[in-house]
């Protein structure tokens, strides 16, 4: 069912896809175990009628026989304990640290579109010679872009499925993060918390530039500006 | 005129409020799966016109998603796991004969009603209903419509105020009127999970009473708890919510397990498997279920790093529910099994259960969750823990005590019907919606058609609001049975199911008072086939050695 994820074009995408697989075949695992032995037992022991005498009586008050499912159970949670530690690094990676800033943009939600800032020259936001788009973010690929996510009006959330990213974007908040996307090309950007009757078309793109097309395309935002 | 009143309106008898509260949350139902297929339409075939709506705009079909969730959480679920199987079983199982408190009881169902005549009102406001989410958060809940969305939070207020009231009576009742002999761990299964789902319920409602009378006073009086300008904070109002959120989600899946315990052991004329260890698991559970709210709020905004600790705690809370549905399995283990309605149901339940289960596991996972957050596979998750509870187990349930309630067996062919159709239904309308969500598709848009990455997955929608006419189909059969049932003349006996629990030793019908004579308990529930028991393959709890 994995591969209805759509294409990954960011650095930790991958280890986001990884996780997602590794859980479907833990979790298939046990899923298919557990739904066996149910449909397995009502088929097994359906209407045996006139054979009642070898119902067995199992109360399950000494721990001898809770075994039967408490072993099972302590086998879930190692399992469950491995995948939570297992994937905490990924988490980590993603949105508790952040790598130096090769570029930086500040990307403002708003009832029902999406403003990008980025800085000129002087390298600082807020200053004369930055430079601004709507609905479209241009990033240079294979360099780690920081973003500052915030809104004008309600929560609303940056998804770009492609990225595997997805960050809420809350008023009264400013709230950093980062990506660095491998693949040249144009994708899609979503908002994925409910934020009002335009919700359903609030999009954006994505565009991301083999490196020297990126410094033609800022080049020439500073100069028009 | 004054006697049918106080017998069948203003009664202060558990079983009339316990039927009060099943018939008003099954029309609720009928409500909440209508306000279904509006949206299902509308995605499946953008810009349909539909009957007495007209074309779903956005703000309408905001409104129809909000209610939908809203009434089949508060005004289905709630009525009828907690209202109707607590109402209904836990006098008659611990051996009372009534409730502690009749009166109160009676006012919670009565505030249930005003309850729901407020929230239909709601859709009728200036400006039209509420369209923020069945979560309401702000800012978007304090902006927009204000009417709509007040009278709706008002609504939910009341709701909670009536099941504040019943839950006083479900923790009071079993815990100060069990008959003679009974010990609490001679209770059913079911009482405890009403219990220790009404205490889950009276812990953590508090938090969001009080976040809804503090939005309340954002919409009407212009304050600002929870809006930034005014130097408020959206985000508390999302920990005042699943704070009560997730408890909330148990407070609807215990029940469940507790009908499921009733029915299990009867259809495989054996004992239950654990008894002691299935309670302490819910205890358990119920206790981590208040250390687990912010898996809601992952990428919320919320400091990274309180990720790590509430994900352990939601990976935690499975075993406990591992080890009860292992019971469960364990129990039919060498069983002399039947198959009638009430335990196609419950076994119905526990299997698609497990997939509800198993789908939390990428959702608890925080960073797999950066992914499927808010998406269609979102959805599809808490679907398939909440349907199979209330329409899989809620209904078995009702199949099971309908001869508890009115003398007679709903009947067998159309519950057969009504099982398959369901289930069968169920899984087509929402097992493509776990592939929409994979590939991308976010939560609460009505066009899924305007974005080109979607184009692939639209013709899941179609084949999801298929299954979806299936679905609401199938139940015409569930009606059929119970407007058959009110002209079959054939009665039962009053242990028809020859099942070990106390309502089974009440008459057929029990009028206001329940038993004859006080009974008096001899043995744990669920003694069948008991090695000091030969003449029959059940020992009731009330007969003596």
């Amino acid at each position: 069912m994995l591969e209805w994820l759509p294409e990954q074009i960011s650095t930790y995408g991958g280890q986001i896809d990884s996780i997602l697989y590794v859980i479907y075949y833990v979790v298939g695992f046990w899923f298919l175990l557990a739904q066996g032995f149910l449909i397995g037992f009502v088929i097994w022991y359906w209407k045996r009628t006139g054979e009642n005498e070898d119902v067995p009586y199992v109360p399950a008050r000494r721990y001898s026989v809770m075994a039967v499912v408490l072993i099972p159970g302590a086998m879930v949670l190692g399992c469950d304990l491995a995948i939570d530690f297992w994937q905490e690094s990924a988490w980590a990676h993603i949105k508790e640290h952040r790598p130096e800033a090769e570029k930086r943009v500040k990307i403002t939600a708003k009832q029902f579109t999406w403003k990008f800032q980025y800085p000129g020259p002087d390298g600082e936001f807020d200053t004369e010679d930055d430079f601004r788009t709507h609905k479209e973010l241009h990033v240079p690929a294979d360099q780690n872009v920081v973003f500052h996510l915030t809104s004008r009006d309600v929560i609303h959330s940056f998804w770009v499925p492609t990225m595997r990213l997805k960050q809420d974007a809350v008023p009264g908040r400013t709230i950093k993060g980062w990506f660095n996307a491998t693949k040249p090309g144009e994708y899609e950007i979503m908002c994925a918390e409910l934020c009002g009757i335009g919700h359903g078309v609030m999009d954006g793109r994505l565009i991301v530039h083999k490196n020297d097309d990126y410094e033609k395309w800022r080049n020439k935002q500073i100069t028009n500006d | 005129m004054t006697d049918f009143l106080t017998s069948y309106v203003f009664s202060l008898d558990h079983k009339v409020i316990a039927k009060q509260y099943l018939f008003t949350g099954l029309l609720m139902a009928l409500l909440g799966g209508l306000t279904a297929l509006a949206i299902r339409l509308q995605l499946a075939y953008p810009g349909v016109e539909i009957f007495l709506l007209g074309e779903i705009r956005p703000g309408l079909y905001n409104s129809l998603v909000t209610n939908h969730g809203a009434i089949m959480v508060f005004w289905v679920a709630m009525p009828i796991m907690l209202g109707f199987f607590g109402n209904l079983l836990i006098p008659l199982m611990i051996g009372a004969p009534d409730m502690a408190f009749p009166r109160l009881n009676m006012l919670s169902y009565w505030t249930f009603f005003l309850s729901a005549v407020v929230l239909i009102a709601s859709f009728f406001m200036p400006g039209g209903g509420a369209q923020s989410g069945w979560t309401a958060y702000p800012p978007l809940s304090a902006q927009g419509v204000p009417w709509g969305q007040a009278t709706w939070l008002l609504a939910v207020a009341l709701e909670f105020v009536s099941v504040l009231m019943g839950g006083i009576n479900f923790m009071t009742t079993p815990l100060t009127m069990r008959a003679p002999g009974m010990d609490l761990f001679d209770m059913p299964i079911l009482v405890w999970m009403e219990v220790v789902a009404s205490f889950a319920f009276m812990l953590s409602v508090g938090p969001l009473i009080a976040g809804a009378v503090l939005l309340e006073m954002d919409l009407v009086f212009h304050t600002g708890f929870f809006l930034p300008e005014a130097g408020g904070d959206p985000l508390l109002w999302q920990h005042l919510f699943w704070f009560f959120g997730h408890p909330e989600v148990y407070v609807i899946f215990l029940p469940a397990l507790g009908v499921v315990a009733e029915i299990l052991p009867t259809f495989s004329r054996k004992t239950l498997f654990g008894y002691s260890m299935i309670v302490w698991s819910t205890f358990i559970a119920a206790v981590l279920s208040f250390i687990v709210w912010a898996h809601h709020q992952f990428i919320s905004g919320m400091d990274p790093r309180l990720a790590m600790p509430f994900g352990l705690f939601t990976i935690l809370i499975s075993v406990p529910f591992a080890v009860i549905i292992f019971s469960y399995i364990a129990t039919l283990w060498r069983g002399n099994i039947t198959l009638p309605t009430p335990m196609l149901f419950s076994l119905g339940m526990l299997g698609l259960f497990l997939v509800g289960g198993c789908t939390g596991i990428p959702l608890g996972a925080y960073a797999s969750d950066i992914y499927m957050h808010d998406t269609y596979f979102v959805v599809a998750h808490f679907h398939f823990t909440l349907f199979p509870s209330i329409f899989l187990g809620g209904v078995a349930g009702i199949y099971y005590w309908w001869p508890k309630m009115f003398g007679k067996k709903l009947n067998e062919t159309l519950g057969q019907l009504h099982f398959w159709g369901t289930a069968v239904f169920f899984c087509w309308t929402f097992i493509p919606l776990f592939f929409v969500g994979i590939a991308g598709n976010q939560r609460r848009i009505s066009d899924p058609t305007k974005f080109e990455s979607l184009a692939d997955v639209q013709y899941l929608h179609e084949w999801s609001t298929i299954g979806l006419y299936g679905l609401l189909i199938s139940q015409l059969f569930f009606f059929a049975a119970m407007a058959f049932s009110l002209f079959d003349s054939k009665t039962v006996n009053s242990n028809p199911w020859k099942a070990t629990t106390l309502e089974w030793l009440a008459p057929p019908v029990p009028g206001h008072g329940n038993f004859e004579t006080v009974p008096s308990v001899h043995r744990p529930p669920y003694e069948f086939n008991h090695p000091d028991h030969a003449e029959k393959d059940y020992w009731p709890q009330w007969e003596e050695d």
